[in-house]
């Protein structure tokens, strides 16, 4: 039997201590998770990657530093989260404002209140709704919400980690994190109301 | 409760993170009100297919890449 496997905590003590050849092991846990945050957030694999190393290299810069107050997945991904948003900010990509957006959310409601009668695609079986085209589209309205939102979809939502969790990450207040989760759920599933009943599932 | 009280709450309606009186207070204005049950199924629907998405994982030369620029990063960092 060998030595039981170290807690990310023991890891990065260890590399602290000066074992840094234990870098590698303790990417290795996370690699796949930062990525699939990045690709989610990004788009495309290419702007994925240079986030994925952001990532990694803003922790070997500030590893020395990690209290231990969070747990370790919770500060990677308070980085990740925060290279990721650098880069979207640097490249000003064609998201929507925060008006347009907001528009958008509320557009169901108005809808309603209008009395138009709003497609029902909910009992299509997921096997059914989710093929290539529909997850293309799934991703391009992720990119079309402004950053903020998101980011707090994407770690809510495809990343699953709790209110709490987020809030952490985001540095918001859980009430916050709700708010923007709530929207940005309502603005996707607009999209993809819109989208469904293009193809005839409603 | 009428739509435009309950729509807020809609996300933690499907979260389960409501009280039980707020929860059935929704439930009995869906049964009357077919947009506000049509926006809660498709919302439901909606966080469900996103759910459901395949993970990618990093392909073999990004892993490659991501640890060797690392692995200078870090030779470079302790100046050893
Ligand atoms: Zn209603």
């Amino acid at each position: 039997m060998g030595p039981s496997v170290p807690t990310d905590r023991e890891l990065v003590e260890r590399i602290n201590t000066g074992e840094s050849e234990l870098l590698g092991e303790l990417i290795s846990r996370y690699e796949d998770r930062v990525y699939n945050l990045a690709l989610r957030m990004m788009g495309n694999r290419e702007d994925a990657e240079d986030v994925l190393q952001d990532t990694f290299l803003n922790v070997i810069r500030s590893l020395d530093r990690f209290q231990g107050r969070s747990s370790f997945s919770t500060w990677l991904y308070r980085v990740a989260a925060n290279a990721a948003l650098t880069r979207l900010r640097k490249q000003s990509k064609q998201a929507k404002s925060e008006d347009e957006f907001l528009d958008d959310v509320y557009s169901v409601k108005r809808a309603a209140q209008a009395g138009l009668k709003l497609p029902d695609w909910s009992a299509n079986p997921v096997r059914e709704l989710l093929n290539d085209e529909a997850m293309e589209q799934m991703n391009r309205a992720i990119e079309s919400m402004p950053e903020i939102y998101r980011a707090v979809f994407v770690l809510r939502d495809v990343e699953e980690l709790p209110t709490a969790e987020v809030a952490e990450i985001m540095d918001l207040s859980e009430a916050a994190v709700k708010s923007r989760l709530h929207r940005a759920r309502l603005y996707l599933r607009n999209n993809l109301s819109d989208y469904f009943s293009e193809r005839g599932a409603a | 409760m009428d739509c435009n009280e309950i729509f807020e709450s809609l996300s933690e309606f499907i979260d389960e993170e409501l009280s039980k009186k707020t929860c059935r207070e929704i439930e009995s204005h869906m049964a009357d009100c077919r947009n506000c049950r049509v926006v809660v199924n498709t919302l439901r629907k909606t966080v469900t297919l996103y759910h459901s998405m395949p993970r990618e994982r990093l392909s073999g030369p990004a892993r490659l890449r991501l640890h060797k620029v690392i692995e200078i990063a870090d030779s470079g960092d302790t100046g050893e």
